[in-house]
């Protein structure tokens, strides 16, 4: 039942967030306006919390993921690296990652409610398109070597950026290969 | 040869108060509203570099305009030069400043070797509306070839000079012009996202969405009134319709997984599209209005890109499934796959010609990602850009030029070519990075 109430809560602090980093950002449209996402933006607002007690939720559900997280972010732990990194025009997934795939394996076995975003990119080479699908698969690769090892499809979700946040002017090899990779990012992150 | 460079600031252009009304800012508050209007004010540098062997020698008087300020012969004579089809001939020389046919001292302009000559006039009417006159002449023939007249409010002006050198274009080519279009890109500056659409001259940049995530793919619809884009304000890539006039938009696709690579059919009811929803990316087709979702290629590659023959029966794309990245073809209604390109180990973004006849596209030459121009008839491949990040060739409405977009440094800047190879442009826009051009339908 508290953990109930406390989901509630936190799912009002992340639309909270939600809202927040829209408005960071400025996903909008000028003059024209991008119509259902403003009404989303403006309907979500009156929901917010706005008394005291929403406050100190929001508090405590970062301490708890904090702590949940320690694991995740110690830079002695395999846990914090994050990013697996791919050949040219290629998804496999190399043996060097192995450790990697499999220590970030067993935290989600062991944490059933933890999920993980598979971010794929590309390097800036090729055409928007064919990068975004290649960056897809490279996301896809690296999930099926965490299904292959017991993780559901339901902690993991893939997403594809394709070479639109990859470095730009690269002019070797070893800068390229930077952008080929997936990050792998946790929904608490 | 000739080389023309000239810069068009809109900052200390007046003609900022003319804005079609579709277009003024209706700007609805928001997060950050400094910054978009800063992204209106971006314009287009435009460089022409080599002409084409046959130019049509044309003078064209300045009209007869009084207080209006917008220099209306710079603009038709600004156009015609960049189709790379006339000499536009300098005019400061002849005393004599004709504005009708009647008034033409022939021997003054044939002593400028002048092959054709273009007179014109705009009288203010009442109610703030302009009458344009305009009159094309033969000097050798010493007669008009044609004459038009505009009555229009004041906003209209840039677009009927582009009519006007469209007109000027036809009637001394035997073919459609280019001038009364548009184009839209993305613009990267800041860290922020612009999907623009800009007059074909570049003048006059409009923003249509701005974000802080990429937006990517943009494609006109075929009426030019809506433009199909990719945006991952969502965190992913979701695919939006977006109506040009009212600025209304709906999700056209947002299914599990990447949504992608929109492509408008010739009608403009469907769309082809690229989504991963099963597995990996295929070609399904949609109902311009979401609805009637259709896998249309099965393959265990990468299939993506997709885009329509003009006359609507295939469906062209990029694929991997032979092992290296090359342009295959179905049927619009599915069925087996057929590949098309065969030179090279690396054909992307396919792109037709309005009349079917060439597909543009996108090759690996060494290392270098150029445009080339496969002749479908014939099979026989031209590789026409010389950059090395070259991207997204479109034609122009008249199938004589292809934008795309080239890589100077790290920003990207916007490009086109004549598809016989012979005139090129380069079209810088200051201080952004200019990505995904594309060229949209002629205005009516």
């Amino acid at each position: 039942m508290n953990k109930i109430m406390l989901n509630k809560k936190l799912l009002g602090s992340l639309m909270l967030a939600l809202v927040l980093t829209a408005c960071k950002s400025a996903p909008m449209a000028e003059k024209p306006a991008a119509v259902e996402d403003r009404t989303a933006a403006t309907q979500s607002a009156p929901k917010l919390p706005a008394n005291g007690a929403d406050t100190s939720a929001i508090k405590e559900v970062v301490i708890n993921s904090n702590n949940s997280n320690s694991a995740l972010k110690d830079p002695s732990n395999i846990l914090s690296k994050r990013n697996i990194y791919f050949d040219f025009d290629s998804d496999a997934v190399k043996a060097e990652f192995r450790p990697l795939i499999e220590a970030h394996a067993k935290y989600l076995l062991a944490h059933a409610d933890a999920k993980v975003s598979l971010q794929g990119n590309a390097d800036e080479r090729g055409t928007r398109e064919y990068n975004l699908a290649l960056g897809q698969r490279r996301s896809v690769a690296v999930k099926k070597s965490l299904n292959l090892l017991g993780v559901q499809d339901k902690q993991i979700e893939t997403v594809s950026y394709g070479k639109e946040k990859a470095t730009v002017g690269c002019t070797n090899d070893a800068c390229y290969k930077l952008n080929r990779r997936v990050d792998i990012a946790y929904e608490s992150d | 040869m000739f080389e023309v460079e000239f810069a068009l600031n809109i900052y200390t252009n007046p003609k900022k108060d003319i804005k079609p009304l579709m277009y003024r800012l209706k700007l609805t508050i928001w997060c950050s509203l400094l910054l978009v209007s800063s992204w209106a004010n971006a314009a287009l540098e435009i460089e022409i570099s080599g002409g084409g062997a046959q130019q049509v020698p044309i003078a064209i008087v300045p009209f007869a305009q009084g207080d209006v300020q917008e220099n209306i012969a710079n603009i038709i004579g600004a156009d015609l030069r960049r189709s790379g089809m006339f000499r536009v001939l300098e005019t400061g020389g002849i005393v004599s400043r004709p504005t009708d046919v009647t008034q033409i001292k022939y021997a003054e302009w044939a002593a400028l070797q002048a092959q054709a000559i273009a007179v014109g006039r705009i009288e203010v009417l009442p109610g703030n509306r302009l009458k344009v006159s305009f009159k094309l002449a033969d000097v050798l023939k010493q007669n008009q070839l044609v004459g038009m007249e505009y009555n229009i409010a004041p906003n209209q002006l840039r677009l009927t000079a582009h009519k006007i050198a469209d007109v000027i274009y036809e009637k001394l080519t035997g073919e459609i012009g280019n001038a009364a279009s548009r184009i839209a890109y993305i613009n990267k500056a800041k860290g922020h996202y612009a999907l623009q659409v800009a007059d074909a001259d570049g003048e006059n940049p409009q923003t249509v969405v701005y974000s802080g995530e990429p937006i990517i793919s943009p494609s006109w619809s075929p009426d030019g009134t809506k433009i199909a884009y990719v945006s991952f304000e969502k965190k992913k890539p979701i695919i939006y319709i977006q109506s040009l006039m009212t600025g209304q938009r709906i999700v056209l696709a947002n299914f599990k997984g990447n949504n992608s690579a929109p492509s408008w059919s010739p009608d403009g009811n469907k769309l082809a599209i690229v989504l991963t929803y099963a597995a990996n990316s295929q070609v399904y087709t949609i109902n311009a209005d979401g609805t009637a979702l259709k896998l249309l290629t099965k393959s265990n590659a990468i299939d993506t890109e997709p885009t329509w023959s003009p006359d609507a029966k295939w469906i062209y794309f990029s694929s991997d499934r032979g092992g290296s990245p090359q342009i295959y073809k179905v049927s619009a209604l599915g069925g087996e796959a057929q590949r098309v390109t065969f030179e090279g180990n690396y054909n992307l973004s396919p792109h037709f010609s309005p009349d079917g006849k060439l597909l543009a596209m996108i090759r690996n030459d060494g290392g270098k990602f150029r445009v080339a121009l496969q002749d479908l008839t014939s099979g026989q491949v031209q590789l026409l850009s010389e950059g090395a990040q070259d991207e997204s060739p479109s034609f122009a409405p008249n199938g004589r030029m292809i934008l795309y977009a080239t890589r100077i440094g790290v920003r990207g800047t916007l490009a086109a070519v004549s598809s016989d190879g012979r005139v090129k442009q380069r079209l810088s826009e200051s201080g952004g990075d200019v990505r995904e051009p594309t060229w949209g339908p002629l205005l009516n």
